[in-house]
């Protein structure tokens, strides 16, 4: 039975402790910390009764018990590191990420921020302690892409990629080229469907986009890029005209993330498409398109978000972790 | 351009050989018979691109080769790619962001279709662009980016062909 210990219990939290507890894969969570408290239990929690008490009372165990306190005293295998995003400073998840590592003990996470600005750094931690650092849940939700890249495209070389990787601009999009919508009517409906949040800029000027691209070049490449190193355009001057006038001619515009080393382009920016193009998916899905010198061009197309479809990748991560670091005694 | 030459074997080669050799690359060859014409002669159809100054040359080649050209018929912006351009268009003067392509030789606005929804709003357009090579559209793309910079204006390009 593998152990983790689990921070945040946010929607992608509470999928995750939903999904082990449902399923039988031999993970057991034996510490738990939300931002006001945190429970500790070396035989494992029992997280139906816990979830239960969150959703009554918004607590999940002792005020007295902080994440830090279960990150350094809980008895685990792994750390699922799940709290929100500080795309700014990537705080406090950095330091519960180091911390983690410093014990021995892997970390796989879903937070954008500690991956997209000290990757590197928390990268070389993991390996001088030889544990693991998996994020397959930062980029594209359920799309197991860094398995892809990692193991099923092992060998390749990537020459470049594109990809649809914010579902709030492409649902926005999606619906004014379908029905006409304004950008502040889409933007409107997006947030009613909750799927935009009451501050959208964050996505719709392609600040999340741009982001998951920073974290997919640095994983492929290597190159150290960062947030202000994309040319980044959103979709908030958009035109209901402007999709009309695409559609006109059998194509329409999506925001496409996109990099090319050879070409130094890294970009975030609403572009036209043939409507048949692989990469024009509908409402909140996500799609990434790989180019590469030898199986060519790969298109993933999947669920970008979503309580469960998130713990789908971060489940991923662990049974990987265990398969791969398989106790020898 | 459209050749008519003896049909025996061989023929077809000796016409397309002097375009190789003038720097032509062949993009169709379109080869159909038929039935009511005279036997002995062949019809063909060549889609060609040819460096600039070179078609002289290429028929003299041809005629050389006892192939007789029927017909010729020149296309010299050959690349197209359609943008979209959103803001204060008619403000910040349509007519010179056009004339900054037009005037480049190389490449020109070849239709243009708008929608002006009130006067204080952003209008729409789409605008497609021709030029006589790849590098030549970059080119005119580039000027594109650069006056719509200047101008405010949102330039939304097509997603490159993935190479």
């Amino acid at each position: 039975m593998m152990k983790v210990a689990l921070i945040g219990l946010g929607s992608v939290g509470k999928g995750v402790a939903g999904v082990i507890a449902r399923k039988d894969l031999g993970l057991t969570i034996t510490g738990i910390a939300d931002s006001k408290s945190g429970c500790m239990e070396p035989d494992g929690i029992d997280i139906e009764n816990l979830l239960l008490n969150k959703s009554r009372n918004g607590l999940c165990g002792d005020r007295d018990i902080s994440a830090p306190d279960v990150i350094k005293k809980a008895d685990y295998d792994a750390l699922i590191e799940v709290t929100p995003t500080n795309a700014l400073t990537g705080e406090p998840a950095i330091g519960y990420i180091k911390a983690a590592l410093l014990r021995k003990k892997h970390v796989v996470t879903s937070n954008k921020g500690p991956i997209a600005l000290a990757y590197k750094e928390l990268h070389a931690l993991a390996q001088k302690n030889g544990v693991a650092l998996r994020y397959e849940a930062t980029v594209a939700g359920a799309i197991p892409i860094m398995h892809t890249l990692e193991h099923g495209l092992a060998g390749n070389e990537i020459l470049a990629l594109y990809g649809v990787l914010n579902g709030t601009c492409n649902y926005i999009l999606t619906r004014m080229a379908d029905e006409g919508l304004t950008y502040e009517q889409a933007l409107m409906e997006a947030r009613e469907m909750g799927y935009a949040e009451a501050d959208p800029t964050y996505d719709v000027q392609g600040i999340d986009a741009a982001i998951k691209l920073v974290i997919l070049a640095n994983t492929i490449w290597g190159n150290g890029v960062r947030l202000d190193d994309v040319d980044r355009t959103g979709i908030d001057l958009l035109t209901p005209d402007a999709l009309r006038l695409a559609e006109d001619e059998g194509s329409t515009i999506r925001l496409i993330a996109e990099a090319i080393p050879r070409k130094h382009i890294l970009r975030v920016s609403p572009r036209i498409l043939l409507k048949n193009h692989p990469l024009v998916v509908d409402g909140t899905l996500n799609a990434l398109t790989l180019e590469t010198d030898l199986a060519k061009e790969i298109t993933l197309i999947g669920r970008g978000a979503g309580s469960t479809e998130t713990a789908s990748a971060i489940i991923g991560d662990l049974l990987f972790i265990r398969d791969r670091y398989a106790r020898r005694t | 351009m459209k050749l008519e030459m003896k049909d025996s074997p061989g023929q077809l080669v000796a016409a397309l050989k002097p375009i190789s050799e003038s720097g032509g690359n062949i993009i169709a060859v379109i080869h159909q018979r038929e039935p009511d014409l005279d036997d002995d002669t062949l019809n063909v159809q060549i889609v060609l691109e040819l460096p600039e100054g070179r078609l002289e040359r290429l028929i003299a080649l041809l005629k050389e080769q006892g192939v007789h050209i029927q017909r010729i018929g020149e296309e010299r912006l050959l690349y197209k790619r359609t943008v979209i351009l959103i803001g204060h268009l008619m403000h910040t003067g349509l007519t010179d962001t056009v004339d900054q392509i037009d005037s480049t030789g190389f490449a020109e606005v070849c239709e243009l279709a708008m929608s002006m929804p009130a006067v204080q709003e952003r209008s729409s357009s789409r605008i497609t662009i021709k030029a006589v090579s790849r590098n030549d559209m970059e080119a005119a793309l580039a000027i594109l980016r650069r006056v719509s910079h200047q101008k405010s204006l949102l330039l939304i390009e097509p997603l490159e062909e993935i190479a």
